[in-house]
């Protein structure tokens, strides 16, 4: 029987992860053993909440060397908000080490214009950079709702798969073997995030990042 | 590009959805999850439940009709009425609303609102807050003040001055609703949305008053809004989200077309 595991470390309201997921099919347990993360075949690191105190959380728990161990192993891993954040090397939230599965760091929002708001709360459209198995056939209109402060600045543009405008583009969507991070909330996307985790749970895990020139035509 | 939110306004009495004038005289006017199915079906981008009834014997219902919405509405849901404490908010976000929106119990002690955010994350606390205009006086130097208990009670309190100390505090939205416009569908309140939203770098929902698709590109242009909240106008059937989203659309905003 395939185990899906959201990963439980206190941060945000998993059970709607649950439910988008239950919504295609998608039967996960919500789980904060590192045992039961061990034997999962399939792992949605979900999250909303502070880099900090999420690391602590998942350090002390065991669950970052159990993820770690897992994504290891080949097993497909969607990183989601601050899943995502905390994937890269370091974030300027609170200047901490984050787990390191992708290189690079996350920062936050420096807007030349002073009156935008922050967070960058609602509903915003992506630009795909290159095909990936979970971002197909997503439409150019499709919009995904985000709400976050911080975003991701991978090392290797070549992992960048999709991005959002907010003053600036920026990364929110990478992918690095069976890796694949979102910024925005696809369990509260409507039927545009429901259809991405509905390709999460038919993916394999296999992708391999466009080499030297990354398409940038939708 | 970030998009203009609309979002609609689901009052819940015992269970069932209800819309008030000025807010008073409330109607009965049918089932939240049907209606909240029905929205999201036609491209609503975010919920707000607001228990009006809000006694403590009440809350089990509410945490029910919240349940009962997020199994089938991929929607950011937001839900507030009689939220006293960290407990009250904690149990609403595992019925599965993201946001919490805290009003009079803030107002009566703003700790809850850092209490909340430290708990949630300011993301997800929003400050809802209901605004009546006044002469202008030393303690209400905006003209616009802050009164509470569903509209019942005046407070004394400045409402520019309560938007600064509620973000400052950990509020990551703010929601201005005029008692003035509350149901009249005459329009928002423009000159106190803009005033605030240009005062405060977090989102600022235009609420009370909306009547017609003008409405609401007026509060999202002249009144500086991030959305729109919208209730009588698609309770009653005069208009589908559909509607009022291609009417913003068309009036040149970026609004969210596909669903």
């Amino acid at each position: 029987m395939p185990e899906t595991v959201i990963v439980d470390y206190d941060a945000g309201n998993l059970r709607s992860v649950q439910r988008a997921c239950a919504e295609v099919g998608l039967a996960a347990d919500i789980s904060a053993d590192p045992a039961r993360l061990r034997r999962a075949d399939r792992i949605i690191f979900p999250g909303v909440g502070q880099a900090g105190s999420a690391m602590a959380t998942l350090n002390r728990t065991g669950l970052a060397d159990a993820l770690r161990q897992r994504l290891g192993e080949g097993v497909p891993v969607l990183g989601i908000c601050l899943g995502l954040q905390i994937s890269l090397d370091h974030s300027e939230e609170g200047d901490t080490p984050t787990l390191g599965l992708v290189a690079g760091a996350t920062r936050r929002f420096q807007f030349a214009d002073p009156t935008l708001k922050v967070p960058h709360m609602g509903w915003n459209t992506l630009r795909l950079r290159q095909p990936h198995p979970v971002l197909k056939d997503l439409h150019e209109d499709d919009a995904f709702y985000f709400v976050h402060s911080y975003f991701t600045v991978p090392s290797d543009p070549a992992v960048v798969l999709a991005e959002a405008t907010y003053e600036q583009p920026f990364c929110c969507a990478l992918g690095k073997d069976n890796y694949v991070g979102v910024q925005f909330h696809t369990e509260k996307s409507g039927r545009a995030g429901l259809a991405l985790l509905a390709r999460f749970a038919a993916w394999d895990g296999v992708f391999k990042a466009a080499a030297g020139e990354v398409s940038r035509a939708h | 590009m970030l998009t203009k939110r609309l979002i609609a306004c689901l009052d819940v009495r015992d269970g069932k959805l209800a819309k008030s004038v000025k807010f008073v005289d409330t109607k009965d006017i049918g089932d939240p999850v049907t209606k909240a199915r029905e929205y999201y079906d036609d491209g609503l981008d975010e919920l707000v439940f607001y228990d009006i009834t809000a006694s403590s014997d009440e809350r089990r219902i509410m945490l029910n009709v919240v349940e009962a919405v997020a199994a089938e509405v991929f929607i950011p849901l937001s839900v507030g009425g009689g939220v006293r404490s960290v407990a009250d908010a904690t149990d609403l976000r595992l019925a599965g609303a993201e946001k919490i929106n805290v009003n009079s119990a803030a107002v009566q002690r703003p700790g809850l609102i850092d209490e909340c955010a430290h708990a949630l994350g300011n993301q997800n606390v929003v400050l809802s807050m209901d605004v009546l205009r006044v002469e202008a006086s030393a303690a209400v130097p905006s003209g616009y003040e802050i009164v509470i208990n569903g509209g019942r009670l005046r407070t004394g309190r400045d409402a520019l001055a309560w938007a600064l100390e509620g973000v400052k505090r950990g509020a990551g939205e703010l929601v201005v609703n005029s008692i003035d416009a509350d149901g009249t569908r005459d329009g928002y309140e423009l000159t106190l949305t803009r005033l605030l939203s240009e005062a405060v770098r977090v989102p600022v929902i235009a609420s009370g008053g909306a009547g017609t698709p003008a409405h609401l590109v007026e509060a999202l242009t002249e009144g500086a809004a991030d959305a729109v909240l919208v209730a009588s106008m698609v309770h009653f059937g005069d208009y589908r989200c559909s509607e009022l989203k291609q009417a913003l659309a068309d009036a040149g905003l970026p609004m969210r077309m596909r669903w």
